[in-house]
C-alpha cells in the first residue's frame, strides 16, 4: 500500500487534490481511498488530506500515520506543525517553494531521505502563471507523478478534467504538465 | 458501474436509482453533500419526476416527508447530529403512524461541546423511536442498503435510518459499483401505501389514541420490528442474488466461529480492526470479529447462535449512555443471557478521536489478558480528566470544565489528533 498525506492550508484546494489522486489511482486500475481530515472550515487554517493507493481493497480507516510520500502546499507549515511525523525511512517529499531546499531548514527532518526523494516545486508561480490564482494543488499532483511509478501524469490529467472540467480544467492540466517537467528536470 | 466517488455522492445516486417522489431536505454537516447531489440531478431533470423541497430545518424536513409518504409519495431526507434532535418530535411520528420513509443519518457526535466529527450519538438518540436503523461498514455497502430500505420500509409501513459513519464514509473517495436501473427496478417494486390521505376518501392519521388501545398500538410496532429480522435477510440474499455483494442482513461475521474472544462492533470502524485482527490471528491468538448490521430490531438470535462458543466478548462502539456504559454492549449482554461469557463493554472514537490499529492492538491485548474493566474508554487521557476533578476540588468556580480540558490538552495536540 502506498500512503499519501497532504498538508496545506484552508483555500489551496488539499482536499480536492486528494480526490483526484484517488481518481488518478482508480483511472490507473488500482483501488484508492481519499480522506479529508476536517477541522474548522477556516481560510488560512492548517488542513490535511489523506491518500492510500493499493491493487487490493482498502480497508483501513485510520488517519495515514505512515506516509509513503509527503506533499507540503505551504512551506510556512514546516513552523507550525510536524509535517513530518511518521515519514517512513525511504519516503518522498513534494514541496511547493520557490527557494532553494537548503533555505528551507528542514535538513534534520529530511537527512535520512534517499537522495532525490526530495522535491521543491514553485507550484504557486506556476499556478498565478497559468491559471491566475495561487491554488498548488493541481500543479503538485503534476510534480507528484515525476517523483515515482505510483501516479501516472496521464491519469492525473484526466483526473484534474473529470474534477474541473471544461476551460478550468484546462489550464489546470497545462500547469500540471509545466510541473512534471520542472519535477522531472530537478 | 464501477465509479471513484465520494461516499455522499454513491448514496445520492444510490437514492436517486430509488427512483424516490419527494425528497425533503435540509443542510448539516456531514450528510449535506448527498442532498446537494439529489437537489442537483432534480434540477437538472436527471431525477424526474421528484419534488425537492428545502425546508426551514430539521423539523420541517421530516414533517414534510411525513406529509408526502401520507399521500403515497416515496419520501427521503437525510440528517446528522443536532439535527436529528431538532427533528425529533417528528422522528417518534413517523414511526408512529407507519410511514416508511428513509433516512441516511451521516453519524456525528452531539453537543455541547459542539463538534461536527463522527460517533453514534445522534443514531442512538432515536434507537427506541420505532425505526428501522441500519448500520453500514463501506460505502458500496451504504449504496446497497439505501436500495434495500426503500423495499424495506415499504413492505413493513415503517421508516428506516441507515446510519453511516460522518466523513470517514460520508467524505471518503473510494471505488464504488453503482448498480443499473434495471437492476434497482427488478429488485425495488413501485411504492404501494398501505394508507393514503385521500381528500377524495378522507381518513385520520395520527389521531389521539387513549389507554384502552395505546398499549395494543405499541406492541404491534415491536412485533413488526421483530418480523422485519426475517424481512432483512430475505432482502440482502436477494440483492446479494442480483450483485454478488454481501450488503445488508443482520450481521457480518469476520472469522469469529469459535473463537474465544469476539469483537463486536458496528459501522465501519472493523476496516482498521479486520487488519489488527488478521495480524494476532496470525500470532496464534483466538479472536474474531462480528458487526451488527441491524441495530433495530436487533437480532438477539442471531447474536445467540454467532456468539455461543465465544467466552469472552469486547463490545467497542462509539457511544455512550451517560451515568450507565455502553449502549451496544447493553444490548448484547441482554441478548448474550444465558451463554457462559464475559462481556466488556469498550467506548471509542467519540467525537471522532481516531482509533488506530495501535490503540486498537493495545486494547484487544488487554482483553486477552483480562485486563479491561467491565466499561473502557479506549485510547483516553486519565490525567486530562484528573487535572479537571482537582480544580472543581480546588474552587467553586472552576470555570467550563471543556474549555478546561481543551487547554489542558494543548492546541498544539489538538491539531494532531485532528
Amino acid at each position: 500500500m502506498f500512503q499519501i498525506r497532504i498538508h496545506g492550508r484552508g483555500g489551496q484546494g488539499v482536499v480536492s487534490a486528494a480526490e483526484m489522486l484517488s481518481i488518478a489511482a482508480f483511472e490507473q486500475g488500482k483501488h484508492s481511498q481519499a480522506v479529508p481530515s476536517f477541522g474548522s472550515e477556516r481560510m488560512g487554517a492548517p488542513v490535511v488530506a489523506y491518500v492510500r493507493i493499493d491493487d487490493n481493497p482498502i480497508e483501513l480507516r485510520e488517519p495515514v500515520l505512515d506516509p509513503n510520500l509527503l506533499i507540503v502546499q505551504d512551506p510556512t507549515l514546516f513552523h507550525a506543525i510536524d509535517v513530518f511525523t511518521g515519514l517512513r525511512e525511504d519516503g518522498w517529499v513534494l514541496i511547493n517553494t520557490s527557494k532553494n531546499l537548503q533555505d528551507l531548514q528542514i535538513g534534520e527532518a529530511t537527512s535520512k531521505l534517499p537522495a532525490g526523494h526530495v522535491i521543491a516545486v514553485s507550484a504557486t508561480e506556476l499556478a498565478m502563471r497559468h491559471l491566475g490564482r495561487p491554488t498548488p494543488n493541481t500543479v503538485l499532483l503534476g510534480a507528484l507523478a515525476a517523483m515515482n511509478d505510483e501516479i501516472e501524469i496521464d491519469a492525473v490529467c484526466s483526473a484534474i478534467r473529470k474534477k474541473f472540467p471544461g476551460n478550468v480544467g484546462e489550464a489546470n492540466v497545462i500547469a500540471a504538465r509545466a510541473a512534471y517537467q520542472q519535477a522531472a528536470s530537478a | 458501474m464501477l465509479k471513484q466517488i465520494e461516499g455522499s455522492q454513491a448514496v445520492a445516486q444510490a437514492v436517486a436509482l430509488s427512483r424516490p417522489e419527494v425528497i425533503s431536505a435540509y443542510p448539516i454537516t456531514p450528510q449535506t453533500h448527498i442532498v446537494e447531489d439529489l437537489g442537483l440531478m432534480v434540477k437538472s431533470g436527471e431525477l424526474s419526476p421528484c419534488e425537492f423541497l428545502l425546508v426551514e430545518s430539521e423539523f420541517g424536513a421530516l414533517s414534510a416527508c411525513i406529509g408526502s409518504s401520507a399521500a403515497g409519495a416515496r419520501s427521503y431526507t437525510a440528517t446528522s447530529s443536532q439535527g436529528m434532535l431538532f427533528m425529533m418530535e417528528a422522528v417518534y411520528n413517523a414511526s408512529g403512524m407507519g410511514l416508511p420513509i428513509v433516512m441516511t443519518v451521516g453519524n456525528r457526535a452531539i453537543g455541547a461541546p459542539i463538534n461536527i466529527w463522527n460517533d453514534w450519538s445522534d443514531s442512538m438518540s432515536a434507537r427506541d423511536a420505532g425505526w428501522i436503523q441500519l448500520f453500514v461498514e463501506t460505502n458500496q455497502e451504504a449504496v446497497d442498503v439505501h436500495i434495500q430500505a426503500f423495499r424495506l420500509a415499504e413492505e413493513l409501513s415503517m421508516p428506516v435510518m441507515v446510519c453511516m459513519d460522518g466523513f470517514i464514509l460520508t467524505h471518503s473517495y473510494s471505488q464504488v459499483d453503482i448498480p443499473s436501473q434495471e437492476l434497482v427496478d427488478s429488485y425495488l417494486p413501485p411504492f404501494q401505501p398501505r394508507q393514503v390521505l385521500d381528500p377524495l376518501a378522507p381518513v385520520s392519521m395520527g389521531a389521539m389514541v387513549g389507554p384502552e388501545a395505546f398499549t395494543e398500538v405499541r406492541y404491534l410496532a415491536h412485533h413488526k420490528q421483530r418480523l422485519a429480522l426475517k424481512l432483512i435477510t430475505e432482502h440482502a440474499d436477494e440483492f446479494g442474488r442480483l450483485t454478488g455483494r454481501d450488503s445488508g442482513g443482520l450481521l457480518k461475521e469476520y472469522d469469529c466461529a469459535g473463537k474465544e474472544t469476539v469483537i463486536v462492533t458496528m459501522g465501519s470502524v472493523i476496516g482498521t480492526m479486520k487488519e489488527v485482527l488478521a495480524e494476532m490471528r496470525a500470532e496464534g491468538h483466538s479472536i474474531g470479529a462480528l458487526t451488527v448490521r441491524s441495530f433495530r430490531p436487533f437480532p438477539i438470535e442471531a447474536l445467540q447462535e454467532a456468539l455461543k462458543d465465544a467466552k469472552r466478548v469486547i463490545v467497542f462502539e462509539k457511544s455512550l449512555a451517560v451515568g450507565m456504559g455502553g449502549i451496544l454492549a447493553n444490548d448484547i449482554r441482554m441478548a448474550t443471557r444465558g451463554l457462559h461469557l464475559t462481556v466488556h463493554s469498550v467506548i471509542g472514537g467519540l467525537g471522532g478521536r481516531p482509533i488506530t490499529r495501535t490503540n486498537l492492538r493495545r486494547m484487544f491485548e488487554k482483553g486477552l489478558n483480562d485486563q479491561l474493566n467491565r466499561i473502557h474508554f479506549h485510547d483516553m487521557r486519565m490525567d486530562i480528566v484528573n487535572r479537571e476533578l482537582d480544580r472543581e476540588k480546588a474552587q467553586r468556580r472552576s470555570g467550563s470544565a471543556a474549555e478546561n480540558i481543551l487547554s489542558d490538552v494543548g492546541l498544539v495536540a489538538a491539531a494532531k489528533t485532528i
